[in-house]
């Protein structure tokens, strides 16, 4: 687009972005916050940068420094942002204005709520040409037709007249994506642009992405908190802690050869192939990430560092020191000569494998189905919405059994059936010997609610935020008719604190005093309090940043190994599953489409959906090879579920089953080696015939 | 004796001031419209080292605004604080006296005040209202009525149901030779009575009805609401069908037929008493249980206490037969608490029903649910604390609206005994001379204008506090 | 949507047959009507006496008979007298019986007779509700966009001066109920004692011992002119406007903080244009359900204000046939007011679908 040429002459070989010692700060009426403090990074043309860090470390605000979108109260107090060559944080509203969306332009996290829901989609596009570069109507709509089928929409024509709510997720997130490129911007700024995304979907936009990038020359500042998806789209990284870049480089170079504690310590508590629950457990980073008002002198990940050094460490703030010999690989550790990298860690406790018991848990051929009423005016057809189909497993004492599947798959209907908060339409549920399965919550004893228990997910609803945290954990104990006194209870709460690595003091603590970590943690303490056997956890880690999840699923093990606790670990995360589970179950629109030890899952042969959803995870390991199988589409509506197998609308195996059969019946349970079940209608020969998806190289 | 000015004798020099002030602050009011609307008011962007750039005409008008108010406020509070320290109203002129007549109210406010602001941070939801500018001084005006309606006795300058013959519908500041003050502060009425001492009356009748009234709306539109929201179906279905019936009806109209003297007879008003006083009983015994149900002798203890007071005042407040006699209520009374009960109810129900509604999707009620909770403990215990900001915010908002719809039943002249210094009625009162004599009529009129004001800032307050969290 | 309409107009219609009910039954309470056979009959009524009037007058027997009667869906009551004189509900006597209709209420058009006006429903009504519709329209007029101005500049800037300036404006209105704010308005503008009258009439602007505005509104029965209208129109739309622009700038406010208006800022669409294409839609769908649903408080403030300013349009009438206990009348005021509220109801439902996409196409 020779319109949109800068107006000041700027040399491509120079960088496209340079922040210089940056540093923002947001004004409350109390104090100074910095929230970003000496942050340099370079990015040239055609690169993408990756910014990684956890939740709080600034790496948005960077982000919206670049665009100067600091609300009210932000402010850049230090430093400068060169795009092209001039300085943004001089720049006038009105230059400001011509550069956003023309030539930087960002794709957000939430894509529903970045569309303006009472704008047609092709409006809201053609919006971009007709401010920047003054073109027609008519034009700008044609263009935007056109960038819609560069994103690889189905049907561009009929989307572009269509309001955002009438698309799914992925679609959504594919017309931000194109709102960005109408006017080929030179830097796209990413923040977390795939997290409310399913994996499989995620997959796919990250191909476009990284496809996209390539073709339109754009560089990129792709922000996330997952290390994977920056190995998979970046060239180079630049890892944040609490406000500060601590190391920044070549990908391979910061993954293989990492120079700061931080950055080691972040690898070390990830799930990666290899690791195991019982030989190699994660280590958690110990500590919590510092409020940004109460950061320590000196470096700031110090106090929760194995490598400080009082009156070294903490004497003065820490600068840059370039890596030599490396490709502008940098690190902000006064140490990083005496370390010895390759050492393995030093407190690694190898644990034993719990006894598998007697079978305490089991379904068969449960069903739930729920009617819904059509169209949201009500009348219309009762529509029956299959959330679980034919559902038949058993857990046995002490065992962990994951479900994975991503949303819409049923599992979250099958915890409420199995906690008695809905009762099944068909099928038995045999919990101890008893049958529950139209038993709903009200009419169950107490032993048996008691011995049931659920941690949830979102750790900032899992707590009543107006009852301090003993008195919910003491309620849980009258509930279950725990003790004779009051006194009693208390003293069970204050055990249950410890047993769950918290101070006593937290008992007087409102839920809103405690981080996100904790809560989950006292969730853990309440859930137990009733000495449960059966504990269904819902994706427990998944809203926790990446060195607290470590701790709390590791908490979790430990409690199940001394309880001998079955657990029911519902994830769509399976790094973490093949982590801490024993045996797996992938769910797929209310079907049970395989399960089996973990390393039957695992490896081949798969199921279809198994495959894609394996090579759809990021992961963040120079040395694993995945083969990228990307599905098409979303995932359909469980309303409105496709006939015959469910998978069989994105099924990359669907022609080597003869006769369209796919399309008609719903496929039987194959029975395989060892009693690894797959429901497919490929034959024997053909599910041989599967590669695995991962491959670790060989070294 | 004399007739009062307005402003005794500090008014020569502070009057002059006053109207300045007042007339730049309307002046600069209307540039800065002006401004806005033709967008020359460019917002304050502070500059990358954070000094504010050239200052535009919008934000002249703004300081404008600002210093006039101030000036106009300062010159009251002078014209106020140098009446106090005259000796007689005569020197201290109206508004001297006046301010001087509020004494105890100037006390207890200070007092609060400084109680409130010391020990802020550790009354929660209460405290944080004084790190708001609006809130406090809404905070400020509902007390002053508060504190004027507990101190009436002493602020009246005399009885107000007495008349003084000559003194009708004479100006503020009249000497009333015959009064035991010496003169008719804020005038005289139709008949001849002393406006001010009927005006710091209606304080109290005010604030005797409203605040009660709107907390019985409270306890039925809970009791109603929260399993409305959380069980929904045919049970919501046929509550908000009736909630909206009630909503449906012009308010007026509903009084018009509901409070009358006609209606009286039939004891329609005490069956609705009867039916709507059970709800608070109802509530804490429901509430109490659902908590207390594992631990039956301190279940029992607390039930007992309330089914004890509750029926007793029961039996008194809606058919009058306490037999102590602590309890009762006027017939006419009666009427008109339990037809504001009944409007405001529908309302409340409405709100708590939204609010259950959003909550019950919460994880921690799931928690309760998977825990075996019954589903009375989950609404009282789990639900309805969380709901605690935006229902105390509505609460102060209805209080006002209480208010104005009692306002609206003495307009009419409906329920109320015909010399009650009520607000309402006294504006019915002073309406049919409102061309001639319209100070009658203005004095309930600002008052009950303010009160409203204060609660509504009040709300405004606690509402942007609560959100801070 | 079809059916969405048909289903609204179902429950419309059961509320309107429960709330006429209720004020049928309100309405006809026992001492009404023996209060109403004193009135029509004589004073000096023996109880006895009275007992008769009302059943001889079709008031008594099954309260849901007497309103299928009102309603017309039950055949309208016939009494005759010891002297054979035949007296009903569908003739006057001595018409002859058998010529009049079996059914008469108000679904044939027969709203009854004003026992205080003395004259037949409909005719009085048709003129008081024409006059009403004069002071809603000019109601309208000013407080819509006054309030929807307000809000959307306030809402615009959260928290600027502008904001806070409109929204202490909007506080203190709302805090304003119609009988203050009337009372105020007369004393400021219409009154030869205190306000701006005396001044102008001292700079000799307008002449002695006359007011800027008058504080009746009875002329303007026959000829509406700025100096009689205004006052009445400002008290009620004072009170709407502080509401409604309140509303508007909580609606504005959520919406400037939505993500989508940070998108398009970030698209580099000047602040003018974010407010006016992608804010403004948003941000009235609220308002527009509020506007609606503030019919039965504009009845309410017509009502006061009607009779503050001795306007005889609806409201007057209703306080006329309230307090003059003339029940037929009454009924009807009663009807209209249910009727235009419930229908306000219905369009405030449609339009809300219509403004917002998400339901529409759902």
């Amino acid at each position: 687009m020779t319109a949109l040429a800068p107006d000041t002459p700027w040399d491509p070989s120079q960088p496209i972005l340079e922040i210089e010692h940056l540093s923002i700060s947001f004004f409350t009426r109390m104090r100074e916050i910095p929230a970003v403090m000496d942050f340099s990074c370079t990015v040239m043309a055609g690169e993408a940068m990756g910014l990684v860090g956890e939740s709080g470390c600034g790496k948005s605000t960077v982000a919206l420094g670049v665009m100067r979108e600091l609300g009210k109260n932000g402010r850049i107090v230090k430093g400068s942002i060169k795009f092209k060559g001039r300085d943004l944080a001089q720049m006038s509203d009105e230059e400001l204005r011509h550069i956003r969306g023309s030539e930087i332009a960002m794709i957000y996290q939430e894509p529903m709520a970045s569309l303006n829901p009472a704008m047609k989609v092709g409006a809201q596009l053609a919006e971009v040409p007709m401010l920047h570069s003054g073109m027609s109507k008519d034009e700008a709509w044609k263009l935007a037709r056109q960038i819609v089928a560069d994103v690889r929409l189905p049907d561009p024509d009929r989307i572009i007249n269509a309001y955002p709510h009438q698309l799914s997720g992925g679609q959504q997130q594919r017309i931000v994506i194109a709102m960005a490129l109408m006017a080929k911007p030179a830097l796209l700024i990413l923040d977390e642009p795939t997290t409310a995304l399913d994996v499989t979907v995620e997959a796919g936009i990250v191909d476009l992405v990284k496809e996209l990038g390539e073709k339109y020359g754009t560089s990129m500042l792709f922000i996330s908190h997952n290390l994977g998806l920056v190995m998979d789209v970046c060239d180079r990284i630049c890892v944040m802690y609490s406000g500060e870049a601590v190391e920044t480089g070549n990908v391979v170079e910061v993954f293989d050869e990492m120079r700061h504690p931080y950055t080691q310590a972040l690898f070390r508590s990830i799930p990666l192939p290899g690791a195991d629950k019982n030989a190699r457990p994660l280590i958690s980073i110990p500590g919590n990430f510092p409020l940004p008002h109460e950061r320590p002198p000196g470096c700031n990940f110090g106090p929760r560092c194995d490598y400080f050094q009082k009156g070294r460490c903490d004497a003065a703030d820490v600068p840059m020191f370039p890596v030599p010999g490396s490709d502008r690989h940098e690190t902000r550790c006064l140490r990083w000569q005496e370390i010895d990298w390759e050492a393995p860690p030093a407190k690694r406790e190898i644990k034993q494998k719990a006894e598998i018991g007697r079978v305490v848990l089991k379904m068969e051929d449960l069903r739930k189905y729920y009617s819904v009423s059509g169209g949201a005016f009500g009348g219309g057809m009762k529509k029956v919405v299959k959330a679980n189909e034919t559902l038949s497993f058993e857990a046995r004492e002490g065992e962990t059994l994951a479900i994975v599947g991503e949303s819409g798959c049923g599992k979250s209907t099958f915890a409420k059936v199995l906690m008695g908060l809905e009762t099944a339409t068909s099928g038995s549920i045999m919990l101890f010997d008893e049958n529950v399965q139209s038993t709903p919550i009200q009419k169950r004893n107490t032993d048996t609610v008691s011995q049931v228990q659920m941690v949830f997910q979102n750790p900032f609803d899992t707590l009543n935020p107006s009852m301090s945290v003993g008195r919910q954990i003491i309620r849980a104990l009258e509930i279950f008719n725990y003790g004779k006194s009051d006194a009693e209870r208390h003293e069970r709460m204050l055990e249950l604190l410890d047993l769950v690595k918290l101070p006593r003091a937290f008992a007087e603590r409102m839920p809103r005093q405690l981080s996100g970590g904790q809560k989950q943690r006292v969730g853990i303490a309440r859930a137990f309090a009733g000495g449960a056997k059966v504990v269904v956890a819902d994706e427990p880690v998944s809203a926790l940043d990446v060195s607290v999840q470590a701790a709390v699923t590791d908490l979790l093990m430990d409690i199940q190994r001394e309880n001998k606790t079955t657990l029911l670990f519902i994830s769509h995360d399976l790094s973490i599953v093949r982590y801490l589970s024993d045996r797996v179950m992938v769910m797929y629109l209310g079907h049970v489409v395989e399960m089996g030890t973990t390393d039957q899952v695992f490896s081949p042969p798969y199921h279809p959906y198994t495959e894609a959803l394996l090579s759809a995870v990021p992961i963040a390991d120079t040395k694993v090879i995945r083969k990228r199988i990307v599905l098409e589409g979303d995932i359909p509506s469980a309303m409105n579920p496709p006939p015959g197998c469910p998978f069989q609308t994105r099924c990359r195996w669907k022609s080597q089953v003869p006769g369209g059969l796919c399309e008609r019946e719903v496929p039987p349970v194959q029975v395989l080696e060892g009693g690894h079940q797959i429901k497919c209608h490929l034959s024997r020969d053909i599910l041989a015939q599967m590669e695995p998806v991962i491959k670790i190289a060989a070294e | 004796m004399d007739q009062l000015t307005w402003t005794g004798s500090a008014g020569t020099v502070l009057l002059p001031v006053f109207e300045i002030a007042v007339l730049a602050l309307v002046l600069s009011l209307l540039a800065k419209l002006l401004f806005v609307l033709a967008g020359l008011d460019v917002p304050r962007l502070p500059g990358p080292d954070g000094t504010i750039a050239a200052r535009s005409p919008g934000l002249m008008a703004s300081m404008g605004i600002r210093f006039s108010f101030f000036a106009a406020l300062a010159a009251i509070l002078c014209m106020l604080a140098a009446g106090a320290v005259m000796p007689t109203p005569l020197e201290a002129g109206i508004l001297g006296a006046m301010a001087v007549r509020f004494w105890p109210v100037w006390l207890a406010l200070a007092a609060t005040f400084v109680l409130s602001i010391r020990f802020r941070r550790r009354l929660g939801l209460y405290g944080k209202l004084f790190d708001s500018t609006v809130g406090m001084i809404g905070f400020a005006i509902v007390m002053f009525w508060v504190f004027t309606a507990i101190f009436a006795d002493v602020i009246i300058t005399q009885d107000p149901f007495i008349q003084l013959s000559g003194l009708k519908n004479k100006v503020p500041g009249i000497a009333a030779p015959d009064s035991p003050y010496g003169w008719y502060l804020l005038g005289g009425d139709h008949l001849a009575r002393d406006v001010f001492s009927r005006m710091v009356m209606g304080a109290r009748e005010v604030l005797k009805i409203a605040p009660a009234a709107t907390l019985f709306a409270f306890m039925v539109g809970i009791t109603l609401g929260l399993p409305a929201g959380y069980f929904g179906g045919k049970l919501d279905t046929f509550i908000s069908f009736l909630a909206n019936l009630v909503l449906a009806f012009p308010v007026i109209l509903l009084f018009y037929l509901l409070v009358t003297p006609e209606i009286r007879d039939t004891g329609i008003p005490i069956v609705l008493a009867a039916l709507l006083f059970l709800f608070p009983i109802i509530f804490l015994t429901v509430l109490w249980n659902s908590r207390y149900y594992t631990n039956p002798p301190q279940r029992n203890l607390y039930v007992g206490i309330t089914l004890l007071i509750g029926l007793w005042a029961y039996s008194g407040l809606a058919f009058n037969i306490d037999p102590l006699g602590i309890w009762s209520m006027e017939p006419n009374m009666l009427n008109v608490f339990v037809s504001v009960v009944f409007v405001n109810s529908p309302g409340v129900f409405r709100i708590v029903r939204g609010l259950v509604m959003d909550i019950k999707a919460r994880d921690y009620v799931a928690a309760g649910q998977t825990r075996g909770e019954g589903p009375w403990y989950i609404m009282l215990w789990e639900i309805l604390p969380n709901a605690r900001g935006p229902l105390i915010v509505d609460f102060c908002l209805r209080i006002g609206y209480t208010t104005i719809l009692l306002g609206t039943l003495g307009f009419f002249g409906l329920g109320v005994s015909p010399d009650s210094p009520d607000w309402g009625s006294t504006i019915d009162d002073g309406r049919k001379l409102l061309n001639l004599f319209p100070h009658p009529a203005l004095a309930p009129a600002l008052a009950l204008m303010s009160l409203v004001l204060g609660l509504n800032l009040l709300a405004d307050g606690l509402r942007e506090e609560s959100l801070k969290d | 949507m079809g059916l969405f309409v048909l289903r609204r107009l179902g429950v419309m219609l059961l509320t309107a047959i429960a709330l006429t009910f209720v004020v049928f039954y309100l309405t006809n309470l026992q001492p009404n009507l023996e209060k109403l056979a004193r009135t029509e009959g004589s004073v000096r009524m023996t109880e006895e006496a009275v007992q008769d009037w009302i059943a001889q007058n079709g008031h008594s027997g099954s309260i849901f008979m007497r309103y299928g009667q009102w309603l017309g869906v039950v055949p309208g009551w016939t009494y005759t007298d010891e002297k054979g004189q035949m007296r009903g509900r569908c003739f006057e006597i001595g018409q002859d019986p058998t010529a009049a209709p079996t059914y008469c209420g108000l679904l044939q058009g027969n709203w009854g007779y004003s026992t205080f006006f003395k004259t037949p429903v409909m005719d009085s009504l048709g003129e008081k509700l024409a006059a009403t519709g004069w002071l809603m329209l000019a109601v309208m007029l000013v407080m819509v966009p006054t309030s929807l101005l307000l809000g959307v500049l306030s809402g615009m800037r959260e928290g600027s001066a502008t904001d806070r300036t409109l929204s202490t404006f909007s506080i203190a209105s709302t805090a304003t109920p119609e009988y203050v704010s009337g009372v105020v308005l007369v004393a400021l503008f219409a009154t030869a004692a205190t306000g701006i009258s005396p001044l102008l009439a001292e700079y000799g602007l307008i002449e002695p011992k006359k007011t800027l505005f008058l504080a009746s509104a009875t002329s303007a029965m026959d000829d509406i002119t700025f100096w009689n209208f205004a006052l009445p129109v400002m008290t009620i739309a004072l009170y709407g406007i502080g509401y409604i622009a309140r509303m508007t700038r909580a609606s504005m406010t959520e919406v400037m903080t939505q993500q989508y208006i940070r998108t398009a800022r970030l698209k580099g669409v000047p602040f003018r244009t974010v407010v006016m294409r992608h804010a403004l839609r948003n941000a009235l769908i609220a308002p527009f359900t509020v506007i609606m649903l503030q019919f039965p408080w504009l009845l309410n403030g017509v009502v006061i204000v009607e009779s503050l300013f001795n306007y005889k349009g609806f409201g007057w009438t209703l306080v006329q046939a309230a307090s003059n206990n003339d029940i037929p009348l009454l009924l009807a005021c009663s009807v209209v007011a249910v009727v235009v509220v419930l229908l306000t109801q219905l369009i405030s439902d449609i339009g809300y679908v219509f403004l917002n996409p998400r339901i529409r196409l759902a």
